[in-house]
């Protein structure tokens, strides 16, 4: 046995007993940016048994400031985040079972990530899929830390199925994208301290040591010197359709149909083809090579430039749109070069 | 009046009179956010009816999408 864990383990509330809690529990991370390299990070350190990352892009030069797993290498090969991700964690801690996948996480694919999980940290960028991982949480009873940053502001707050109002009694209403698509950067040390609040409180829940739970919302904003803290458990809806006596899951359910979706800030929109398919992409590379354009490729995706926009193609089938934030106009260039 | 938000002090002209416009004032009305007006959450419905008075304590957490 390695000192690896020794100061972890001189840490009272956790000590021996949490280490050996904390080496069988399964953490699923949803979202490689800012907060889930950061958490996934620091989860790994701590001797997590199992970690799940699990993100649907590849890493780009604007990430290098704040996403902690990256290089300039992973940015300048286009390197999928979860796929970089892995490799990284993988040197950091050889003990832990590092699972990463390639992948947009919506309702068809969260039910199949629930496997064995103990505990959900959330770092994705949107509440559309927060209130998908809310519902799913309460429906497999699996704690979840909401974590958001923006700017110099940042919060989180821990869900407990069947304890904590959860985020649906929270919101009411789910945001609409426009006011949550944020174009007004963001400081690493903001990302920094909401991956301290969101894994110190996994921590808690990795040990079972409930009792240390926060229990408030908790916000700051670092450049204004501000820090709040509000006790919300007023605000459990005994109606909720995910949380109440009743639950419906309302988010689980969904249209087959594509799918686009802007990405904040990004210039981008993301498509997704209404079934699964693999795409054979040494073929697409052949017959976009011909329509013009470059193309360039890695094991995971391709990339090809024509005018001034630019399409990713996953092997997933997904295909990224750079270049414009509008919807329609994308779905126009991904049914002239795809069918 | 003066109001505390977020630990703050903060001058508000006399105008703003309940939680709601304390909002607009703001330009987050129509953000995400709870209130806790002297260490009493709001719900979202009681916002316009929840009147404010000098030195009175708030909290505002916006819940914001990005990560
Ligand atoms: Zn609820």
């Amino acid at each position: 046995m390695s000192e690896r864990y020794s100061r972890q383990e001189l840490f009272t509330p956790i000590g021996k007993e949490g280490q050996s809690n904390i080496r069988q529990k399964h953490v699923l991370v949803i979202g490689a940016g800012a907060l889930g390299t950061g958490s996934a990070e620091a989860l790994v350190r701590a001797g997590v048994g199992k970690l799940t990352i699990v993100d649907r892009d590849y890493v780009e030069w604007s990430n290098l400031q704040r996403q902690q797993l990256y290089t300039e290498e992973d940015a300048e090969n286009r390197i999928p985040k979860a796929v970089a991700a892995e490799r990284r964690l993988k040197t950091i801690n050889s003990d832990v079972d590092i699972n990463a996948l390639v992948l947009d996480v919506s309702v068809e694919e969260i039910e199949q990530l629930m496997d064995d999980v103990d505990l959900i940290m959330d770092a994705t960028d949107n509440f559309d899929i927060r209130m998908i991982i809310n519902d799913i949480a309460h429906k497999h009873r699996i704690p979840w830390i909401y974590g958001a940053c923006v700017g110099s502001y940042g919060i989180s707050y821990t869900i407990l199925p069947g304890e904590t109002p959860c985020l649906h009694c929270l919101l009411e209403t789910v945001p609409i994208g426009g006011l949550t698509c944020d174009t007004v950067g963001i400081i690493s040390p903001a990302v920094q301290m909401v991956v301290a609040y969101q894994t110190t409180e996994a921590m808690k829940i990795l040990v079972e040591d409930y009792e240390a739970l926060r229990k408030k919302v908790v916000s700051f904003d670092l450049w204004k010197n501000q820090h709040t803290a509000i006790q919300v458990d007023r605000l459990k809806k005994a109606g909720c359709s995910t949380c109440g006596e009743d639950p419906s899951y309302p988010f689980l359910s969904y249209s087959n149909q594509t799918k686009t979706a802007v990405l904040c800030g990004r210039d981008t929109v993301q498509i997704r083809p209404p079934e699964k398919r693999e795409r054979d992409l040494e073929q697409l590379a052949e017959i976009l090579a011909e329509q013009g354009g470059k193309v360039t490729r890695n094991p995971y995706l391709l990339s090809f430039h024509i005018g001034d926009h630019r399409l990713v193609l996953f092997k997933d089938g997904r295909v990224l749109v750079h270049g414009t934030n509008d919807t329609a106009e994308a779905k126009t260039l991904y049914h002239r070069y795809l069918g | 009046m003066e109001l505390i938000i977020n630990g703050d002090r903060v001058e508000v002209p006399a105008t703003i009179t309940t939680v709601s416009s304390l909002l607009q004032h703001f330009g987050i009305d129509q953000k995400v956010v709870i209130v806790e007006l002297n260490q009493e959450i709001l719900e979202k419905a009681s916002h316009h009816e929840a009147t404010l008075s000098d030195r009175d304590k708030i909290e505002i957490v916006n819940f914001v999408g990005g990560g």
